[in-house]
């Protein structure tokens, strides 16, 4: 064992640590979100401007979009969603493989909004399932860093499926 | 050409077509015609000479369900402007709410086709003789015209597609 001054302890003594596997999982999950944004209406610039530098939405591992559903884990659903819309997003919800997680990101994505009309979904959780709401016109990005922050939560405390 | 000469050349060449003139429109003229004699009136403002109505800006509609003084329910609205003459004259047609129905104008302007499937998709009036009149904004399975004053703002369509 080297020598260690006053005060400090070894590394050595910490080379291995005991966890389970399904914190392991959860950790490991939490922080390699690969984000499918579904940006249809004004809520995408608040989102742009979250993703962006400024507040660095990669501190959380969540810095890498995808473009193709196949190959992320969360759906960023940002924006007003039509009766038009509503089937697009749900074959996109099922294009997304296990474990997948689902953000309505705006307040017309979680209730529909102001938007009591004739075109507009009642928000997406009559369409597919929501983990986080953020709710917001458009929400700021401290917020959706908040939903965010919320969503690697209940990630990490989750039966991780394997 | 001015306002009253255009007028006065549209009532008195077409007298057997117009009911009237409407209130100016913002300073442009606007006639009332009748619903049979409408195609035959535009093609022939269209290919009148002095008047060279070539272009058709707009085509809408609107409901007044619930001003007492209208005998018919609706009012189609053609926006005709010329390029050569840089005049604009507002054809509109009084439209009952028992027969929603109007002759198509695509074989005078064809650029009336979307415009009539939007006045089909929004107020549930029919364009005879249109291509292929069906609805454009809306889905095929929207029940009602949203745009008429006795649609409900608030009524739930049924979700489409794979979600059901």
């Amino acid at each position: 064992m080297g020598k260690v001054a006053e005060g400090q302890v070894s590394v050595e003594k910490f080379s291995f640590m005991t966890t389970t596997l399904n914190d392991a999982i959860g950790w490991a999950r939490k922080y390699s979100i690969f984000q499918y944004p579904f940006v249809t209406a004004c809520c995408g610039m608040e989102y742009m401007s979250t993703a962006c530098s400024h507040y660095d939405v990669d501190r959380f591992g969540a810095g890498f979009p995808r473009f193709s559903p196949r190959q992320s884990d969360v759906l960023f659903v940002v924006g007003t969603i039509s009766h038009k819309m509503a089937p697009v997003l749900k074959t996109i919800y099922e294009q997304m493989c296990e474990p997948k997680w689902v953000v309505a990101f705006g307040v017309c994505t979680c209730t529909g909004g102001f938007y009591d009309n004739y075109a507009t979904v009642m928000g997406i959780d009559t369409i597919i399932p929501v983990d986080v709401y953020i709710p917001g016109c458009p929400p700021r990005p401290e917020n959706v860093l908040d939903g965010l922050m919320k969503l690697q939560d209940k990630i990490q405390r989750q039966k991780q499926a394997f | 050409m001015r306002i009253e000469s255009l007028l006065e050349h549209v009532q008195s060449r077409y007298a057997d077509a117009v009911v009237g003139v409407a209130p100016e429109v913002r300073g442009d003229a606007a006639v009332v015609v009748k619903r049979a004699a409408l195609r035959t009136f535009l093609a022939a403002v269209k290919s009148d000479p002095e008047l060279d109505l070539n272009i058709l800006m707009d085509l809408t509609a609107l409901d007044y369900l619930h001003w007492e003084e209208k005998e018919d329910r609706f009012e189609v609205v053609y926006n005709l402007f010329s390029l050569s003459k840089n005049h604009r004259l507002f054809v509109k047609v009084r439209v009952p709410e028992s027969d929603p129905a109007v002759d198509s104008a695509v074989p005078v302007w064809p650029a009336a086709d979307w415009y009539e499937r939007e006045v089909w998709d929004m107020f549930g009036i029919r364009f005879t003789g249109h291509p292929g009149l069906k609805r454009i904004l809306m889905y095929e399975g929207f029940q009602g015209h949203p745009l008429r004053k006795d649609y409900p703002y608030n009524k739930r369509q049924p979700i489409i597609g794979p979600v059901n």
